[in-house]
């Protein structure tokens, strides 16, 4: 059985990946499994200066998925690169670093410091929780290209762009970022949403609103992913609300190369090698000797 | 590697309204502080993360409060069920640090609980000092007093014990006592005037921090509390905190 996929030139051992900003840099999820079972790490978005986030609470629960605003806390890339990598260049799997800086400039110079570190850099132009950067890059076909354009250029390593949901066409993004260099795109990130407590009348999230994940949006994950599989040729990593082996099989179908888990990692620790394993089965189950004969499978029905 | 457990409930009891107490098998050792992250079923989603109220060889106990979807679900488990729950977490009580004096356990409401285990750990001439808003939400009084040499309580109404805060006790038991550490956890305002008695007379003083959380282990970064002007993680770096850290 072959579980290999490949990611813009890059092999991945499986098609499973960790969603940035679920799953730490490895560190405290590396205690619960063996971090060489995923296909790659995402790590947490990186800035080129160390990042405080926003205020707590930064996490709502709503039915079937929850909403967070943590503002892109990290340590910032020096730290990354002297900590983190080391770390996780002990694991036989691929390191994705997702790069959230506030400017372009801000972007280009931690791809650069970056280097070839790392095996893809994500360039994350769709985080809803920040106020400069962030979704604002993302939203806008000739500012994706520009930044992709420039951010690419900088780039040692192959590039993903992750796309937003909150916008009008994301096929009319994701062909701005394919055409301006993208290697790869992943999608989706956060929805943005809101739950408010009727009793004090006051949000939940300290921020007001934030970034809509888990299962309840993955059919949305899914229809995006269909729709901008049939307009981009570049590879897609698919994501939203995946929780179990079947949800990365949908994803793969609707055209996904890889998968990523997010939600389901801050319920439990090792749930992305849960979700490997029961993916596995359903191969095995399925008679699909291949991964790669899932990808864009869809048997579309006719209108 | 470490994983979460399946935890079969050997007793529930339900001393007031609203407040459950619950013994589970559980395979794992526990430090005074420390809390576990539960599944509750249902449609909730995330974990509940809940104090450790006591714990043995096999055994742990913890005790919450009925507050929203999660508590209420957990709260409709039998004798017999069992539970996914994923823990010891985080840092608890360092009772290294107490000194030769008068340890003073200091705790508001669902706050006193995991201060159970810490009383018991602490020398048998531990003071506490539990608050309560009135005299029918008293709980577990008798186990506090059996693991002090003194208990004192206070309610907001004055139903029973002193009326006002366990602030005005503790400041009372600090000028009378050699007083070399205190320990604390209950509501935001509470533990901030208990740190600042802390301060006022010098000593050592640890406080519990409650927040809304996601993993639980220091992975996804949503429960944070603020210490020295930066945003720490309370599920990995706390929930117990030196007071003279957090910025309350």
């Amino acid at each position: 059985m072959n579980t290999k996929v490949n990611i813009a030139g890059v092999t991945l051992n499986n098609p499973i990946v960790t969603a940035s900003g679920t799953f730490g840099n490895g560190w405290e999820t590396g205690q619960y499994f063996n971090l060489s079972e995923l296909g790659a790490i995402c790590v947490k978005a990186i800035t080129l200066k160390p990042k405080e986030g926003n205020p707590s609470p930064r996490i709502a629960e709503v039915t079937a998925g929850i909403l967070n605003s943590v503002g892109l806390q990290n340590p910032g890339v020096e730290h990354f690169l002297t900590y983190d990598v080391p770390n996780l260049k002990r694991y036989d799997t691929k390191i994705i670093a997702n790069i959230s800086g506030s400017s372009i400039e801000e972007n280009e110079e931690i791809a650069t410091v970056l280097g070839d570190s790392v095996d893809l850099i994500e360039l994350n132009i769709s985080c809803p929780n920040v106020k400069e950067g962030g979704v604002a890059f993302g939203t806008d076909c000739g500012m994706v290209a520009e930044i992709t354009k420039k951010v690419k250029a900088k780039c040692k390593v192959p590039l993903i762009v992750k796309l937003s949901p909150n916008v009008t066409n994301i096929s009319e993004i994701a062909k701005s970022a394919e055409n301006a260099g993208a290697d790869a795109l992943s999608l989706i990130n956060t929805l943005y949403g809101m739950k408010i407590d009727v009793k004090s009348r006051r949000p939940v999230l300290a921020r007001n609103a934030g970034g809509f994940s888990g299962p309840a949006i993955k059919p949305v994950a899914v229809r995006m992913v269909w729709e901008v599989a049939k307009a981009v040729k570049v590879p897609l990593i698919g994501m939203g609300g995946v929780m179990n082996g079947e949800d990365v099989a949908e994803f793969m179908i609707a055209g996904a190369t890889a998968v990523a888990t997010g939600t389901a990692n801050l319920v439990t620790p090792d749930a992305s090698l849960t979700i490997k394993n029961e993916f596995l089965k359903f191969m095995s189950d399925n008679n699909i000797d291949d991964v790669n004969e899932l990808i864009g499978s869809i048997r579309e029905n006719q209108l | 590697m470490k994983k979460s457990h399946i935890c079969k409930i050997l007793n529930i009891n339900n001393p007031i309204e609203g407040i459950y107490d619950v013994i589970v098998s559980f395979p794992a050792s526990a430090m005074p502080g420390q809390f576990i992250h539960i599944l509750c079923g249902g449609d909730t989603l995330l974990r509940r993360p809940i104090s450790i109220c006591d714990s043995g060889d096999g055994w742990l106990r913890f005790v919450y409060q009925v507050r929203g979807k999660g508590t209420k679900l957990l709260s409709q488990y039998k004798e017999g069920d069992s539970l996914d729950i994923l823990g010891p977490l985080g840092v608890g009580f360092n009772f290294s640090k107490k000194g030769d004096g008068v340890p003073v356990v200091v705790g508001g409401g669902i706050g006193i609980f995991p201060l159970l285990k810490l009383s018991k750990a602490l020398s048998g001439k531990t003071q506490s000092i539990l608050g309560f808003r009135t005299k029918d939400l008293i709980v577990m009084k008798d186990e506090f007093d059996a693991c002090s040499d003194v208990c004192h309580i206070a309610t907001d109404d004055g139903s029973y014990g002193t009326k006002g805060f366990v602030t005005d006790i503790l400041e009372e038991v600090v000028k009378n006592n050699n007083v070399t550490s205190i320990y604390s956890c209950g509501p935001v305002p509470m533990m901030k005037g208990v740190k600042q008695i802390a301060e006022k007379y010098n000593i050592y003083c640890q406080l519990s921090m409650e927040q809304r959380m996601g993993c639980g282990i220091g992975a996804c970064a949503v429960c944070t509390c603020r210490s020295h002007g930066e945003n720490v993680k309370v599920c990995q770096q706390g929930p117990v905190f030196d007071a003279q850290d957090l910025d309350l």
